[in-house]
């Protein structure tokens, strides 16, 4: 058999980047601390390399998986010859070596687009940015090469054949949901580089704000993507049905979330009213340390689930060490640094500035509270205090009423302005919206449902109140415009991407009330021949019968469904699956997706005398928690891309100028 | 000077009002939401409460495994390869379910000594014998040959079974 020299390329490239993270590391900060350009000038060039050698290593670790290189002990263990050629490319990260590296891939992507998308930023602000990414980098490439190389050789025993992808990550799911995740955390390493950048620098003006903000929005889209794609892999993939398990590992990705909402509403007010700044720092700090947490809690094989690859305590060790050190420094420059950037800026109690805060400790609340969930068991397994596990109704018990309240500020937020507002103008502005929320979310679910539900009911007015004040908003911001369609225009991209963002969350919570209270689910016994009605909907089962895939033999049910009063029927085909090479069991769920309802059908297990156990479910407006999270990251992109932020890139317009100088003068 | 103080004092104070009624909160939530962890020889020796939810986990011992043929109930056996403990349970078993493998059942203890199972949660061991296991027979004061050999022995009769299946 020929050995190709590729994963040896890889490595070699491996080492390259991670030299190159180093002196992007060191050189620019020294630099910037003793004011030598010349050191300065190494963060760009650098940054560029270790991108380029990055993605040399992860081409090579790609090649070996598609030419079937089993003498790479990363490629024999998460790859078989019979795994379609998509697959192979996904089972690159479906893995602990391979996904780790991913990470460092996308750290440099970041890292090079901070350096491209920079050129109006001081030269000494460039440095540092850079120079905090190139330590990273380098944290992650070392902990690649030294724990988790993707590049070690089953040699000279070369196996014959992969043991092949876990059958659950063989899915659509799985090729899109890490690397959306992983941007997300990743993504926060900018605005946390950032954050420490402008400590050391003791610059942090609404200028660095404007920089800052279109970071953070991006890297919360992408992480609002993921989680949402995590939820919906976790829906169809698993067979239970669930969206939200409340898992050591979803919290994980949960955590820095919630801190980088709070983080994207506090630069609001930092760049606005110059005010939060230390806040704004801080968070900044805790949004990428809980990022690296997750990471921790996810790699380090602490805990058992499906993203849990690794059982190598040195793993775990080196993780938290980064963790360590990157929360320690971090949060000791801070110490010492953050009283320069303060100044005191006034705001009475009922005003756009006080409604953030408001938001932001609610939203640091819930990540308490899911923090504590989540590492208590955790820590007093690791004190040999016993072993427990935190269930699903404390997150319940703590996250929904937070949530409630977090929506009753939303709907005041949008409408109040900064500084102050007058509590008339509030009240005029909201009292219809308030009614109509009310009256609107107790009666729909009476039209829904035969059975009124209190819970739906308070969601729909949650959702209803955050979405009503925006609307009524709307309306006063466009009428003094000539028409309609010109007042649209006039409203900044920034706006609708608040508009979005909020219409994302009411039409989750929208989502999350309905399918929690009005689902139905049956566990029955079928063979074929039998039928049970589950929701108005007749599910009849025609036959089973046997199938081969590419990789797998599966057990299908044939079902044919009829909606009551309705001729109609169509067909539904759950499978079990067999995976011969690791050979695990697998069901393969049918679903009858709709913008109102899901259908579901899982098959559960052999009974033995020819029939079946099946899992039916009904499930309503499940399609509107994705829907929410879409939406949600669509308002951060048209955030992004608003152009005050875009005049960053190009020369400034004497329009924004003008605006710029009248922003000064009323600050002054 | 003095509004300004003023607005830092409520500041204070609403911030630690919060965060008393968050912890109040959360600590609660949290005593009423543990599920503790007994092995089958803790619960035989009568350490597990009643009628509170516990997790309980073990090997599914072989030849235990019984559908009730009408409807969707169960019952199998969890052993420690010291103890056994009965659970009952009705629905859909998880795939990866299957005799001699590891599996973590949450539900309530009844008087009568079996388990009344709500979830069923199973998994892959290599050595078949999960690690809290092994830890609970430690502290109850078994040495590791006691099991060990019965676990290896039953692993073994697995895997020729499985074997035999697959050729």
């Amino acid at each position: 058999m020929q050995i190709l020299m590729i994963p040896e390329i890889g490595h070699y490239a491996l080492v390259i980047a991670m030299l190159m993270a180093t002196v992007q590391g060191v050189l620019p900060l020294a630099g910037a601390a003793t004011r030598r350009p010349m050191w300065m000038a190494y963060a760009r060039p650098m940054a560029a390399g270790q991108l380029l050698f990055v993605a040399i290593a992860y081409a090579c670790l790609t090649a070996s998986y598609m030419l079937d290189d089993f003498s790479v002990a990363n490629v024999a263990n998460n790859s078989n010859s019979m795994l379609p050629w998509y697959y192979k490319l996904s089972a690159v990260w479906g893995n602990h070596e391979g996904s780790v590296l991913l990470w460092s891939l996308l750290l440099a992507a970041w890292g090079y687009f901070a350096a491209r998308f920079s050129r109006e930023l001081p030269r000494d602000m460039v440095a540092r940015v850079l120079g905090v990414l190139g330590l990273v980098g380098m944290g992650f490439l070392a902990f690649v090469l030294i724990t988790s190389n993707p590049f070690e050789r089953l040699l000279p025993n070369v196996p014959g054949d992969g043991a092949d992808l876990n059958p659950l990550l063989q899915d659509i799911g799985l090729i899109m949901h890490p690397p959306m995740l992983y941007m997300g955390y990743v993504g926060f390493s900018v605005v946390f580089a950032f954050a420490i950048a402008a400590l050391l620098g003791g610059r942090l003006d609404a200028a660095w704000a404007r920089w800052a903000r279109p970071w953070t929005n991006l890297a919360w889209a992408f992480l609002t993507v993921g989680i949402a794609l995590g939820s919906w892999w976790a829906y169809y993939e698993l067979g239970w049905g669930g969206w939200w398990f409340w898992d050591p590992v979803e919290n994980a990705s949960l955590l820095p979330w919630l801190t980088g909402t709070a983080l994207m509403h506090s630069l609001a007010v930092t760049e606005k009213r110059g005010a939060f700044k230390s806040w704004t720092l801080l968070l900044a700090i805790f949004t990428f340390s809980l990022s690296l947490l997750g990471t921790f809690l996810v790699r380090s094989g602490v805990l058992t689930s499906v993203h849990a690859f690794a059982n190598d305590p040195t793993r775990g060790q080196f993780i938290l060490m980064l963790l360590g050190i990157t929360v320690g420094l971090s949060l000791l420059v801070f110490a010492l640094r953050a009283p320069r950037v303060g100044h005191k800026v006034g705001f009475t109690w009922l005003s756009r500035d006080a409604l953030l805060l408001i938001n932001n400790i609610l939203l640091v609340i819930m990540t308490i509270t899911v923090l504590m969930g989540t590492v208590y068991p955790l820590l007093l397994d690791a004190l040999d205090l016993g072993k427990i596990s935190v269930g699903p109704p404390y997150f319940n018990a703590l996250f929904v009423p937070l949530t409630l309240v977090l929506a009753l500020f939303m709907g005041l937020g949008p409408v109040a302005r900064w500084k102050q507002t007058p509590v008339r103008l509030l009240v005029s502005r909201l009292w219809l919206a308030a009614v109509g929320a009310v009256v609107l979310g107790g009666t729909l679910p009476l039209l829904f449902a035969e059975r009124w539900s209190p819970a739906v009911a308070l969601g729909l007015v949650a959702a209803l109140w955050i979405v009503l004040p925006m609307l009524r908003d709307l309306f006063e911001k466009t009428r003094n415009a000539s028409s309609l369609g010109a007042g649209l225009k006039k409203l900044s991209l920034a706006y609708w991407g608040m508009q979005f963002g909020h219409l994302g969350v009411a039409v989750t919570i929208v989502g999350v009330a309905v399918v929690s209270n009005y689902s139905t689910e049956q566990n029955v016994r079928m063979a074929p021949g039998d039928s049970v009605e589950v929701a108005g909907y007749t599910f009849t089962m025609n036959e089973l019968s046997h199938r081969e895939g590419a990789n797998f033999v599966a057990d299908r049910a044939n079902i044919s469904v009829q909606r009551e009063g309705s001729r109609r029927s169509f067909m539904m085909n759950p499978e079990k699956r067999l995976y011969l090479a690791t050979r695990m069991p697998m069901s393969q769920v049918a679903l009858r997706p709709g913008f109102l309802r899901d259908l579901y059908v899982a098959m559960g297990e052999d009974l033995g005398d020819g029939s079946w156990a099946l899992r039916v479910q009904y499930k309503p407006f499940v399609r509107w928690l994705w829907l929410g999270g879409l939406l949600m990251a669509f308002g951060g992109v048209l955030a992004v891309a608003d152009k005050r932020y875009r005049r960053l890139a190009t020369a400034p317009d004497p329009e924004s100028r003008a605006l710029d100088t009248i922003r000064r003068e009323a600050k002054a | 000077m003095r509004p300004k103080r003023r607005q830092k004092l409520y500041l204070s104070l609403g911030l630690i009002a919060l965060a008393a009624i968050a912890v109040g909160l959360t600590l609660y939530a949290l005593r009423s939401n543990i599920n503790l962890f007994f092995s089958p020889v803790q619960i035989a020796a009568g350490d597990a409460p009643l009628e509170r939810q516990i997790r309980a986990g073990g090997m599914v011992k072989e030849g235990t495994v019984a559908r009730d043929p009408e409807s969707l109930d169960v019952e199998f056996m969890v052993t420690d390869y010291v103890d056994d403990l009965e659970v009952r349970y009705s629905g859909i078993l998880p795939d990866l379910f299957r005799e001699g493998q590891g599996v973590v059942v949450v539900g309530e203890l009844q008087p009568e000594g079996w388990l009344r199972a709500d979830q069923v949660l199973a998994r892959h061991d290599e050595n078949y014998m999960p690690p809290e296991v092994a830890q609970a027979l430690e502290e109850a004061g078994y040495a590791p040959e006691d099991y060990q050999a019965k676990a290896a022995e039953m692993g073994a009769r697995i895997d020729a079974k499985q074997q035999g299946a697959s050729q």
